[in-house]
């Protein structure tokens, strides 16, 4: 007896809509852990550099020898201009260069200064795993020169023995230099965007999402739907109706949610840097452009849902179809807050242009690079997204699909694809 | 000018043909009902007629406009009651009369129309309460009112007493009347022979997706050698 009814159970849960976003889901986060390994592959790995040592002194030479044993040094020179070259070319971290006065200053009680400049490429949480390597030779470049000193002679200021070196920094990033700014400094900032706006608009987009799904499986669960589409109103009107009203209330709670969120996270803010000072600051027309980015964004989610939303037949199965888009949300919100656009494969890369919700997820980071033809590309294709699945979602009002779950065989497949006016 | 207009209609779901090759005709001001048991097609003929459905084969014209071309024209002279329609549920009985009459008119218009629909429906105070508050039978003379307040040329019922108990059917089959009364012209579909009887002008009788017989009731009955309609359908089909 309890057999036959885990049995009907069974075969009512698992069902292609139930199983299918959840095999998606488990191969985001697969893909997610790959990416994760990979970055533990690159810790141990050396940290690509170049040196260049104008002070060919005690204490330079010491520098040298750690930064030798402990790093892959593709450059080794005289010349900081041809070394920032090479350290582009072969995909380096940063170019180390230690002034004429360095040992000098170290004799004379004073620190020394390394010349740090960092080649960035990327500000995902993944892209700054390679500086940090950097920061750990600085540091044991630190130690080799404090044992020095104490070798040498016991009288140099504890202060000097504990802190023997200053950096004066510079990051190379995306065509801009920004001076007095370390790339895992840069990186830290840039990342709080990186968290922050890709968890809101995935929130986003499952909210307002959900709400226009769960509308369309209610209209077919109250039976209010047929009654709606024998009114004298124009179905892309009935489909744009939807979706506008779904974005309003989806942006209203996206906003309640980001008051909430934008206070924890500024509970960790604890840098002092104001991006501002290095002209990484964003204008109004910026603003424009993230607002435009995003409301596309939502607008192709939404155009999508309803898509989708035909497919509910009633309320319960409507909650099942939000999970495709809450997958494609959340692999745009890995991607984007752990890689940068310009680091992830070509295939990733052509996979997160795609997704029409991964552009507002970028577009903060890009126009502070002044990458405007990545935000203004996106808007474009995801305007043609949701013209097109507008266009999809008519179409389907337009097809018996709605009422009967199915198109006609002989007549619907041609109206579906080049329309007809009713 | 006839109000309805079907010849040849066909239509499938994909392999299986719900309507074969239907005929008539319904005239302004008359109550024509499509008479069959379940699954016979009724339903399928009233959706399309009432633009919900695409036509397989055949033509169907609406005052003269025709389907799918002049679908746009069509919703705005028609009103569709269909057999389980229901009403949004966390709008106010007078908040959905409202809604809907919005779709068909402005100003003075629009007021009279909710006028109307408050009158057809007859809920007293109960009209300003939650659609998800009300019975069945509450639900369905809001539905008749709001069918039926925006003056439809045709109105289309899908079995419109579906459900009802006899005193709010009788409500129902009073209303429909009157409209007739006022000039509307009414096709509907049931499979209460006794309401068809009491209603109908005309009548088809349909049966897989077959008119087999049709006219008035008195013909039918008499062409049948019929005591009522239901013997004369059973006949009618053997």
């Amino acid at each position: 007896m309890i057999g036959n009814i885990i049995k009907k159970e069974f075969k009512e849960l698992f069902v292609l809509s139930t199983i299918l976003p959840i095999v998606v889901i488990a191969v985001v986060f697969g893909l997610v852990g790959q990416t994760i390994g990979n970055v533990g592959e690159t810790m141990k790995e050396k940290p690509v550099i170049g040196i260049v040592d104008m002070d060919n002194g005690d204490f330079s030479d010491t520098a040298m020898s750690v930064l030798i044993e402990k790093a892959e040094v593709i450059y080794d020179g005289n010349d900081a201009e041809e070394g920032l070259e090479e350290v582009r070319e072969e995909n380096g971290v940063a170019l180390l260069v230690i002034p004429e006065n360095f040992s000098q200053n170290l004799y004379a009680n004073h620190p020394g200064e390394i010349e740090i400049y960092w080649i960035m490429r990327g500000a995902g949480i993944m892209d700054s795993i390679s500086s940090g390597a950097v920061e750990g030779l600085i540091q044991a470049v630190n130690q080799g020169i404090s044992t020095k000193l104490i070798q040498e002679d016991s009288s140099f200021d504890p202060a000097l023995v504990l802190a023997p070196t200053q950096r004066v920094e510079t990051t190379f990033f995306k065509g801009k230099e920004i001076e007095g700014l370390s790339s895992s400094q840069l990186g830290n900032m840039l990342s709080s965007q990186s968290i922050a706006i890709p968890i809101v608009v995935m929130m986003l987009i499952i909210m307002a999402g959900a709400s226009v799904i769960s509308s369309m499986g209610m209209e077919k669960e109250n039976k209010t739907l047929e009654t709606l589409l024998t009114l004298p109103v124009r179905r892309s009107h009935i489909v744009i109706g939807k979706i506008v009203g779904s974005a309003l209330v989806g942006m209203i709670m996206a906003a309640i949610y980001m008051i909430g969120f934008s206070r924890y996270m500024s509970s960790f803010q604890i840098s002092d840097i104001n991006l501002a000072d290095f002209g990484l600051a964003l204008g109004m027309q910026d603003y424009l452009l993230i607002g435009i980015s995003l409301f596309v964004a939502l607008l192709a989610g939404l155009s999508l849902c309803i898509v989708l939303g035909t497919f509910a037949k009633n309320y319960r199965s409507a909650q099942t179809l939000i999970f495709p888009i809450t997958a494609l949300a959340m692999i745009s919100m890995f991607i984007t807050m752990f890689k940068d656009f310009d680091t992830i494969p070509a295939v990733l890369r052509i996979l997160v242009f795609a997704t029409p919700f991964s552009h507002p997820m970028m577009a903060v980071r890009a126009l502070m690079l002044d990458n405007y033809s990545l935000v203004i590309g996106g808007i474009a294709y995801t305007a043609i997204f949701t013209a097109i699945m507008i266009a999809v979602a008519v179409r389907i009002f337009n097809s018996d699909r709605l009422l009967t779950g199915s198109v006609q065989k002989r007549v619907a497949l041609g109206k579906l694809l080049w329309g007809f006016r009713r | 000018m006839k109000a309805v207009e079907v010849r040849e209609l066909v239509k499938d779901y994909g392999n299986f043909r719900a309507i074969n090759g239907i005929s008539f005709e319904v005239n302004e001001g008359e109550i024509f009902g499509l008479i069959g048991p379940n699954g016979a097609g009724k339903t399928t003929a009233l959706r399309v007629i009432a633009t919900l459905l695409q036509i397989t084969s055949g033509s169907v014209t609406v005052f003269g406009y025709e389907l799918p071309k002049e679908a746009g024209e069509v919703r705005k002279i028609i009103s569709y009651l269909p057999e389980e329609a229901g009403a949004y549920k966390n709008l106010r009985g007078k908040e959905y009369l409202n809604f809907i009459a919005k779709f068909f008119g402005e100003g003075e218009k629009f007021q009279n129309m909710v006028q109307r629909g408050l009158e057809i429906a007859n809920l007293g105070e109960r009209i300003n309460d939650k659609v998800d508050t009300y019975s069945k039978g509450m639900t369905r003379r809001l539905l008749v009112g709001r069918a039926l307040m925006v003056n439809p040329r045709l109105a289309i019922l899908d079995e419109p007493t579906s459900g009802l108990d006899v005193v709010n059917a009788q409500e129902v089959r009073r209303i429909i009347n009157s409209s007739v009364e006022a000039g509307v012209a009414v096709l509907l579909s049931s499979h209460n022979m006794l309401e068809v009887e009491l209603l109908c002008h005309r009548i088809a009788l349909i049966n897989d997706g077959i008119i087999v017989a049709s006219g008035t009731v008195e013909e039918l009955k008499n062409k049948y050698d019929a005591r009522n309609i239901e013997e004369a359908f059973v006949k009618a089909i053997k």
